[in-house]
This record gives structure tokens, C-alpha cells and sequence, in this order.
């Protein structure tokens, strides 16, 4: 990535921005956990969205993923597959009590 | 010796320089490490009749704190790594050593967080919940210990390569800064799965 002196202080000011961003967002975490939702699915959703967001932010801007070369798309992409199927195994051993409840 | 290939330039094949293809490998290792471990936790959890509630057994206002000192840290390697390429080398330094005090900040968090547990006799031998919980975050504090270890490295005896060859320094630290940037993200899963839901 070479990047000009004016577009680095651009993106520092950037990085602050996103950091704060991320500190509202875990004050949100802990202010939906207080939520009664209907369902355990719902409060389980809405939470590990909030940490989806929270995490998207940390890989696209802190970790420069929205400009990188496709090598490392490639290596995330099979992570990724393999790792959904990790969390997907233990759901469907026990699917009634995950979304029946 | 000759010297060690793509450490600035990046290598014609992959567009990288190696060892940012190096921790994005070693990074894929780590997703696999900790998905096993939050795998076990979701078949722990959806298994157990009466799983506890982790707000009403663990301290949420300690985790709270340690996830602002992680997220405040990654503000502070990703501005450090910004500053490296600017050249303003000595306030690089400094936002490195302001995530190296950081990182020292959530092992003494997390040191209260455990002793408050080990002086109520509360094990990983208590029960299934504290047994993924010590599990995950003693795994977590590990790669915390390990992060401070490099930076220390990098802000000491490593930082003799700033000098002879800024470049590469730069990209050592952004290597390091992914590392830490990726503990940063487990925490922001491991926060809400063991403490709030």
C-alpha cells in the first residue's frame, strides 16, 4: 500500500473515528444484553450482530482488508468455510433447543 | 547470508511482501484454534439443560473496561504503523508503548477478574460454564502475553532495524499490529458469548 502523507493522516483521523465508533458500539452490547427478548434465538441474534458489526470494523479498517490483494481474499475465504462449519456442527446436534426456545 | 527475500518488496507472485502472507497464514491457524474452541462452547451450551446466565456469575463492568483497553490498543498499533510511514518515528514509539501499557492494563483486569473467582473456590473443575470460560479467556490472555512480548521485541533490541532499514521496520509492525488486531476481534466475540448472552 503506498499511500501519500496527506492520505495517511486522512486515514488516522479515520482510525479515531472507527475506535470510537467501536467504543458506542460495546457500550451497545452491554446496553441490549439488559433487553428481555421473546427468545433466546433473538437475544443470542441481536448480540453476536452487534459483535459482527464490531468485528467487520476492526478487519476492514484496522486490518486494511478492504484493500488487499486477492491472495489473502483466497486464504480467508477458505478460513471462513471451514470455520462455518465448525459453528454450524454443534447447532444442528441440538436444533430443537437452539430455535424452538 | 544473503539476505532474506521480500521484506519490503513485495513478492511478483503474491503482491505481498512474505511475512504479511506469513501472519495472514498464521491467522487462519488462530481462526481455526479459537473456532474450535467457541464450536465446543456452542455444543457445551445448547447440550445443557440449565446453562447459567454469564451476567449474573461474571463481572461485567471489569469485561467492559478490558474490551475498551483492547479496542483502545488497536487504535493506538494501527496509528503507531501510520506514523512509522509518516517518519515521525519517536511518536510511533510512543503509540506502541501507550498498547504495550494497555496490554499490561487487561492482564491486571483480568488478574482481579480471576482472583475475585479463585477466592470464592471457583475453578474450571467447577463447572461446564467456567470451564469454557477460563478455557477461552486463558487461551485469549495467552495471545495477550504473547502480543506484549513482540512489541516489547519491536520497541527494544528490534527496533535497531528503524534505523538501518525503516521500511522493513514498518512492515514488522504492521505484521505485529495484525496479530494484535486479531486478538482485539476475539475478544469482541468471546465479550458477549461468556459475559452478556
Amino acid at each position: 500500500m503506498a499511500e501519500s502523507a496527506e492520505e495517511l493522516r486522512e486515514h488516522m483521523s479515520g482510525y479515531i473515528k472507527i475506535g470510537a465508533g467501536l467504543l458506542v458500539l460495546t457500550l451497545l452490547t452491554v446496553g441490549v444484553s439488559y433487553i428481555e427478548f421473546n427468545s433466546v434465538f433473538l437475544t443470542l441474534f441481536v448480540g453476536l450482530l452487534i459483535a459482527t458489526v464490531k468485528g467487520s470494523l476492526v478487519a476492514c479498517y484496522f486490518m486494511h482488508l478492504l484493500d488487499e490483494k486477492s491472495m489473502i481474499y483466497w486464504i480467508l475465504a477458505i478460513t471462513v468455510a471451514f470455520f462455518a462449519v465448525l459453528m454450524i456442527v454443534p447447532i444442528v446436534t441440538d436444533f430443537n433447543s437452539v430455535f424452538h426456545n | 547470508m544473503d539476505e532474506i527475500p521480500y521484506t519490503v518488496k513485495p513478492h511478483p507472485m503474491s503482491g505481498l511482501y512474505s511475512g504479511k502472507l506469513g501472519v495472514w497464514l498464521f491467522l487462519a491457524s488462530e481462526v481455526m484454534l479459537f473456532g474450535a474452541l467457541f464450536s465446543s462452547y456452542i455444543l457445551l451450551r445448547v447440550g445443557s439443560d440449565d446453562w447459567p446466565v454469564g451476567a449474573e456469575l461474571l463481572n461485567i463492568p471489569l469485561a467492559t473496561v478490558n474490551t475498551f483497553i483492547l479496542i483502545l490498543s488497536s487504535v493506538t498499533v494501527v496509528l503507531g504503523w501510520a506514523s512509522l510511514k509518516l517518519g515521525e518515528n519517536a511518536k510511533a514509539k510512543t503509540y506502541l508503548w501507550v498498547t504495550v501499557i494497555l496490554a499490561c492494563g487487561f492482564l491486571v483486569v483480568k488478574g482481579f477478574e480471576y482472583g475475585a473467582k479463585f477466592s470464592h473456590d471457583i475453578s474450571p473443575a467447577t463447572n461446564n460454564f467456567y470451564a469454557i470460560y477460563f478455557t477461552m479467556t486463558g487461551l485469549h490472555g495467552l495471545h495477550v502475553i504473547g502480543g506484549i512480548a513482540v512489541f516489547l521485541y519491536l520497541l527494544t533490541s528490534g527496533s535497531k532495524l528503524l534505523d538501518e532499514n525503516p521500511e522493513w521496520y514498518a512492515n514488522r509492525i504492521e505484521c505485529a499490529g495484525l496479530y494484535w488486531h486479531f486478538v482485539d476481534l476475539v475478544w469482541i466475540f468471546l465479550f458477549p458469548a461468556l459475559y452478556l448472552l
